[in-house]
């Protein structure tokens, strides 16, 4: 077997692990992939670790498919960034599918509503702990509380499309940090 | 075609994404309950169902709505669709990052993106305490109904646990041990 292919293989059974073993997804997934990839495999350093998460921050989509993506295609090009992708998705892919039938067939038993309305009830504290966490992580400064504010009126209140949203949110980040810019060089 | 579809919306939705994890909430909450692919109230359970299997929640929710709408083909589609944005971006960037970071343009748009996030997080965080304390509608029947206080306790006490860095699987079980426990009491 060519070199790149097995080392492409044993990307794709690294980060099936890392996808079989993360609960809650995102950041929790860093601390595994730092373990398999850069003590293990030493197929990457500690500073592309935080490379990686400073792209996943900047990019869309879920940080487990970014920084399984661009490891994989560090460590054996496009062929690695497809195994990679595939290996931390198929595990939770395989897990909700069976779910999806279970669920069908509880979802209508008394015992089981009541447990999910005690989840509900639990899952809006875990939002607020998410959302105190990553307004803690956002840098304050009065423009971004004004986009703040209005992305939650916007949303929630005026029911504009999020998409929208997001755009003229980026839109009004970027004008108003090029108009900084501009300042200071005054 | 219902398949195009699938991979349409989440393809959308994998694309116009920051953050991971609930920053996906509003626009998957937008997407998924326009189409009457779920209500609100199996949205909130599928988070919790999230949080206690592995793997990042954009890939499950896809793959479950996937499956609920289109069988094993819809939730591959959907699945595919979520992923597909940000593995080509991540290819892209990969042959490019010392420039892609430095890029004033990238910086900008996400010094609007990361507060914007926030608020749209904030307006998940309504809807969802809408379906957890008025899911019948908004009357005083609600302030008379035990399950609202219910609903209350079992949210202050997970708040505290949150806050305390308790590990959210523990919490989600409790939460549905006492709304076992009080639902046959209160039933």
């Amino acid at each position: 077997m060519p070199l790149r292919l097995r080392r492409a293989l044993s990307v794709f059974w690294s980060f099936f692990k890392i996808g079989a073993f993360t609960f809650g997804g995102g950041y929790a997934m860093i601390p595994l992939i730092q373990k398999e990839t850069v003590e293990k495999k030493h197929w990457i350093t500690d500073d592309d670790i935080l490379e990686i998460i400073a792209i996943a921050e900047s990019t869309p989509g879920p940080i487990a498919i970014n920084s399984a993506t661009f490891v994989g295609f560090r460590v054996a090009g496009v062929p690695g960034a497809m195994c990679a992708t595939l290996g931390v998705v198929l595990p939770s892919f395989a897990m909700i599918l069976a779910i999806s039938y279970v669920l069908r067939e509880f979802e209508n038993i008394a015992a089981v509503q009541y447990a999910f309305n005690g989840i509900r009830a639990g899952v809006l504290a875990l939002i607020l702990k998410a959302l105190w966490s990553m307004y803690k992580q956002c840098p304050k400064s009065p423009v971004s509380y004004v986009i703040m504010a209005t992305a939650l009126v916007l949303t929630a209140f005026l029911k504009m499309n999020v998409l929208l949203v997001i755009v003229l949110c980026a839109l009004f980040g970027l004008i108003t940090s090029l108009l900084a810019e501009r300042r200071q060089k005054q | 075609m219902i398949l195009l579809e699938l991979f349409w919306t989440f393809f959308k939705i994998g694309a116009f994404t920051f953050g991971g994890g609930y920053a996906m909430l509003p626009l998957i909450q937008a997407e998924v309950v326009a189409h009457q692919w779920m209500s609100d109230a199996e949205l909130v359970n599928f988070v919790a169902v999230s949080e206690s299997t592995p793997g990042p929640f954009a890939v499950n929710i896809a793959t479950y709505v996937g499956s609920e709408v289109g069988g094993v083909l819809g939730s591959v589609c959907a699945t595919l669709g979520v992923v597909l944005p940000s593995f080509l971006i991540i290819l892209l960037v990969a042959t490019c990052f010392e420039k892609f970071r430095r890029n004033r343009i990238v910086k900008g748009c996400m010094s609007g993106l990361k507060p914007a996030v926030i608020g749209m997080i904030g307006a998940a965080l309504l809807s969802v305490a809408g379906t957890v304390f008025v899911s019948q509608g908004f009357s005083t029947a609600l302030f008379s109904d035990p399950l609202t206080y219910v609903s209350l306790g079992i949210f202050l006490l997970a708040a505290v646990l949150a806050f305390k860095k308790k590990h959210p699987i523990f919490i989600i079980c409790l939460a549905a041990i006492l709304g076992v426990a009080t639902g046959y009491l209160f039933a």
